[in-house]
């Protein structure tokens, strides 16, 4: 039989919250859309500032000198990575799969916790080789603009493993899939923040 | 089995394929090899062009597939593209008051 009470929760948790909205669209990925077109604005003011700043190293060390390209270009590989692991939970949720959902959650989680693992390590290196937060213009813009790149994805860490043991206990307010999607928008965003902060920061020489 | 069809489907209508996603990834992770070795090849002239090139491909790449904008509705694409055009137009007039290009 076609429509069964399977089927019914099936439509009433992808489409329930955008049924009732005057556009037809989910007002909670409306919002999450927005909130990242504001986020844009927010570091591209960090990017610019550290654009500003880079050639400005006073007596501390240059860029040049403290960038290990080598383990940052591991570091974004694994971000990249997590991206990846995102959509398949995204995807796994959407097929209303829990169980491949909560995997791809935890693989997503630990491939961030590498990334952050790594920029702990990247600042502490830096940090023993002289470049302090206010060592000079440079190093306190690089500071500023990678530590709030680190708390974004800490941040969305924490939303990850919040929502595995969300789903583990059957918690989850709402549609379940759309909650996965939109913490899956925060992770993809941060993920293209860090694109764009590997080319200008670390590739591009000052 | 119907169940499993209908969300199947529904979930296609909303992106690609896992095989599809992997495909998407393994160009992203290419994209960043041919980066990092913009680092240690000399490309000439070719550097910088080449490199905000492909920086470009990889944000669209992940923004179209990976966040699903080329699959949803036009509304959140413009939601998302007007504060990213926004930020660029802003900061580049900042950087060029600052006389960053010149």
């Amino acid at each position: 039989m076609w429509f069964t009470l399977d089927n019914l929760a099936t439509a009433h948790d992808t489409h329930d919250s955008a049924a009732h909205t005057s556009t037809g669209l989910s007002n909670v990925k409306l919002g999450m859309w927005l909130f990242l077109g504001t986020e844009c604005l927010l570091f591209g003011g960090l990017i610019s500032t550290y654009m500003l700043y880079r050639g400005r190293v006073g007596t501390g060390p240059r860029p040049s000198q403290v960038f290990d390209i080598p383990f940052t270009s591991v570091s974004s590989f694994v971000l990249l990575m997590s991206s990846l692991t995102m959509v398949l939970a995204v995807s796994s949720a959407q097929k209303r799969d829990d169980k491949s959902t909560g995997l791809w959650l935890m693989i997503t989680a630990l491939l961030g916790a590498t990334f952050v693992g790594g920029q702990v390590y990247e600042f502490t290196a830096f940090y023993n080789e002289g470049m302090g937060f206010s060592t000079s213009l440079f190093s306190s813009s690089f500071y500023v603009l990678t530590g709030f790149h680190g708390v974004h994805v800490t941040v969305g860490l924490i939303m990850l493993l919040a929502l595995r043991g969300m789903l583990k206990n059957n918690k989850v307010p709402g549609s379940r899939a759309e909650t996965v999607e939109m913490i899956g928008l925060y992770w993809h965003f941060v993920d293209i923040v860090w694109i764009i902060i590997f080319t200008l920061i670390y590739l591009i020489p000052a | 089995m119907t169940t499993t069809a209908t969300t199947d489907t529904h979930a296609t209508e909303h992106g690609l394929s896992t095989a599809g996603y992997v495909r998407i990834a393994l160009i992203l992770a290419a994209i960043t090899a041919l980066e990092v070795s913009t680092y240690y090849v000399d490309f000439g002239w070719l550097f910088m062009p080449a490199l905000m090139i492909m920086m470009v491909i990889k944000f669209v790449m992940v923004v179209s597939y990976f966040m699903h904008l080329k699959f949803d509705n036009k509304l959140f694409s413009w939601l998302f593209y007007t504060g990213l055009i926004l930020a660029v137009g802003v900061y580049c007039a900042a950087l060029a008051t600052f006389k960053f290009f010149g």
